[in-house]
């Protein structure tokens, strides 16, 4: 699990992570419901960034349900990460409306450029590559979201410019 | 909150109004957004401080204006001006020459008597492009929770869902099962506790209409959800929605928020005895939850994973409670219908299938966006003369409905009428409403195989039919397309598109061979071009399908 933060207060999370008290507020706010399973796992991975299995093992004894139970859950819906992503992501939409205007050309090329397919993160940990089904921008086909921002008209040569970006700029803390 | 309580809220907000001399309008939706809308917003509001008219001229967001290809659009609300790309350059020549100097700017001026806007028809989408959505005092303004209120004073559940079956509303979900049989059934089952679930998992690519009436109205599908609980005897309802719209789900929250605040929502609604709450259940991005048990699966905290239905949802759902579930779409019908009548509803579109359809447009076509038009209106009113025809003037080859669960519908059929039975009668369905335009650059194999893919990653892995058989379908096309497959395959590949259609427990598995058997039935020559008897040996390329269930 992630390091202990320096600044323990008396009254902080027996763990020494901090963060479970803010998971700890969600699962209180559901009285530790086994039906409010989904709803704790997507507190936890806004909170940690991705589902560690720790981190599942905890969600599991909160709400006292069997551990398969919560993999299982976890494992199921594609928007829970079971491992930690890039320092920036690109989500390519694959909908209908950006395939059909050439969103496989772009694909290509950006796995090509950052070889790595989509669904991998680069070597060097900068990209996430994250295929998308329909991010509902359909009039500004082809779309990718760019670290939450969507860039639409893409061709391959903007998108990796787009990439390209990413790789030369620092990251920004998340707050 | 008493009626004349929400009427004097209306009052008051028609007022505040009235006070600005300009009200201009920027499309907050998603599309918009990504195109720079925030920018766009911050150069009028800027441009109108600078100035000094700022106490004047009232900025605000609103829902999609439909013309989502030619974001951001800006409307001056006053003399109904409607603008398209309009960046920071063009927000400041707006305020300088239309508001300040009373002159429209030319360029980019959007013709409002186009055919675009003068052939819709607007009831769900009556209020997106016209009011702030994240103000209840606007939807109550133009007369919004008037219907709840009526509801609650004036007439008896059972009296409501006959005003609902008379209109003839039908789910607008895909599958256009009656709206007011569904609720007469909720409402005759026994069960201590009811529940009302939106189904806002609009899993479907290439379709946003759910998204746009929820960012650009939300207080009309909690009016609508409310209604339909005082009709069926609910206290509690959900709304599911997709955790890939985080702007719909905070737009959503704060309605719900504010409809709590005034008592809209809540005990005691309008000094009635009906007490309901609506909760939001956020999913996690699996197409599957969009299909009725899966997404009451999903709803308990479970893996969503259809069952086999009898029971339906209606008799034993939710917590094996008798539950109804509608789309976004048709709770936004409710409203009107209760306001305007049943007859008014009934006499739009055609006899079996009433009222309007909401379509998200896009592919190559000119005009992309989000349109709504009365049922029965022939396919080729919405591709040429709303959509403007196909982009630098292509030739049409087909129009495909109803996502991965419909099918193609080729050029010979452009003057069928859009309704449910039309569009089966040509094995496509109605879906949920999104549209793709495809031209002649589109290869009919590669895009049966693309939604194949998609069927083949989202199967759940319950039943055999579907797990093991879109993974053979996606091969056998995978092969075709290679240019590798007999014509032993082809007849492979048709069995086993009715075996999987016929044997699947769901509705995913049971459409999921429809878009491969509808260009199958209309572009047999494209998939017979790529047939080699020479090759007959050649192994399948079965093996290098990844399949995540194995």
């Amino acid at each position: 699990m992630a390091a202990p933060s320096t600044t323990q207060s008396k009254n902080g999370h027996p763990s020494g992570d901090n963060r479970f008290k803010l998971l700890d507020r969600t699962i209180t706010k559901h009285h530790s419901r086994g039906d409010a399973l989904i709803e704790v796992l997507h507190a936890a991975q806004g909170i940690f960034g991705f589902l560690e299995n720790d981190l599942l093992i905890y969600v599991a004894r909160s709400l006292r349900l069997p551990l398969s139970t919560v993999y299982g859950v976890a494992t199921f819906y594609h928007f829970f990460r079971l491992k930690p992503k890039g320092e920036h992501t690109f989500v390519l939409c694959m909908g209908t409306a950006c395939y059909v205007k050439g969103a496989a050309g772009i694909q290509k090329a950006v796995e090509e450029h950052c070889q790595c397919k989509l669904g991998e993160t680069t070597t060097d940990n900068k990209i996430s590559l994250i295929q998308a089904r329909c991010v509902g921008s359909c009039g500004l086909a082809p779309v990718a979201v760019i670290d939450d921002n969507v860039a639409g008209k893409l061709t391959p040569e903007s998108a990796i410019g787009r990439i390209k970006q990413c790789q030369s700029t620092a990251v920004e803390v998340e707050a | 909150m008493t009626v004349e309580e929400l009427r004097e809220v209306a009052e008051k907000e028609l007022a505040r109004q009235q006070e600005y001399r300009h009200r201009v309008l920027y499309c907050s939706a998603a599309g918009c957004v990504s195109c720079g809308s925030g920018a766009t917003k911050e150069a009028i509001k800027n441009s109108l401080k600078e100035r000094g008219l700022d106490k004047e001229i009232e900025v605000l967001g609103t829902g999609c204006m439909g013309l989502c290809g030619q974001g951001p659009l800006v409307k001056v609300h006053s003399d109904d001006t409607l603008y398209e790309r309009v960046d920071e350059g063009v927000a400041r020549r707006i305020v300088e020459e239309h508001i300040v100097r009373g002159e429209k700017v030319q360029d980019n001026l959007v013709d409002t008597s186009a055919p675009f806007f003068s052939s819709q028809k607007k009831i769900v989408l009556e209020n997106c492009g016209k009011i702030n959505a994240e103000s209840i005092e606007e939807y109550i303004a133009v007369g919004g929770y008037e219907a709840l209120a009526k509801c609650l004073t004036e007439h008896q559940p059972i009296e409501v869902i006959e005003i609902v079956r008379k209109s003839g509303l039908r789910g607008r979900g895909g599958a256009g099962y009656p709206t007011g049989l569904k609720w007469g059934i909720v409402h005759k089952a026994k069960g201590e506790q009811k529940y009302v679930i939106c189904n806002a998992d609009e899993g479907d690519p290439g379709a946003f209409m759910d998204r746009s009436v929820l960012e650009g109205d939300p207080h009309r599908i909690l009016e609508g959800m409310a209604i339909a609980g005082y009709a069926v005897g609910a206290t509690q309802g959900f709304i599911y929605i997709r955790a890939e719209y985080p702007l719909a789900i905070d737009r959503l929250k704060l309605a719900i928020k504010q409809a709590e605040r005034l008592g809209l929502l809540g005990n005691r609604i309008f000094e009635s005895q009906f007490n309901f709450r609506i909760d939001l259940r956020i999913g996690a991005g699996a197409f599957v939850c969009g299909e009725e048990t899966a997404l009451l699966r999903s709803i308990e905290g479970r893996r969503g994973r259809p069952r086999p239905r009898p029971p339906y949802p209606s008799e034993r759902g939710l917590w094996g409670m008798p539950t109804l579930i509608n789309n976004v779409e048709t709770y936004a019908n409710i409203a009107p219908i209760i306001n305007k009548g049943s007859e008014w509803f009934a006499s739009i579109g055609t006899p079996k299938s009433t009222g309007t359809k909401v379509f998200a447009l896009a592919g190559n076509i000119k005009n992309t966006g989000l349109i709504e038009v009365p049922m029965g209106v022939p396919l080729r009113t919405i591709i040429f003369d709303i959509g403007g025809g196909t982009l630098d003037g292509t030739e049409f080859k087909a129009a495909q409905t109803g996502g991965p669960s419909g099918g193609c519908i080729p050029k010979e059929f452009l003057d069928l009428p859009v309704d449910y039975e039309s569009l089966a009668t040509v094995g496509s369905i109605m879906g949920s409403g999104g549209m793709i335009v495809m031209d002649s650059t589109s290869n009919m194999v590669e895009v049966a195989k693309y939604f194949m893919e998609f069927c083949k990653d989202e199967s759940c892995g319950k039943c055999i039919p579907c797990r093991v058989g879109t993974v053979h379908i996606h091969g056998l096309l995978d092969k075709i397309s290679k240019k590798q497959a007999t014509p032993d395959d082809l007849a492979l590949l048709e069995e086993l598109c009715l075996t999987v259609m016929k044997t699947s427990l769901c509705g995913l598995g049971q459409s999921a061979p429809n878009p491969v058997r509808s260009t199958l039935k209309f572009f047999r020559d494209e998939y017979e071009q790529l047939l080699s008897p020479a090759l007959a040996f050649v192994p399948s390329s079965n093996g290098n399908v990844s399949d995540k269930h194995e």
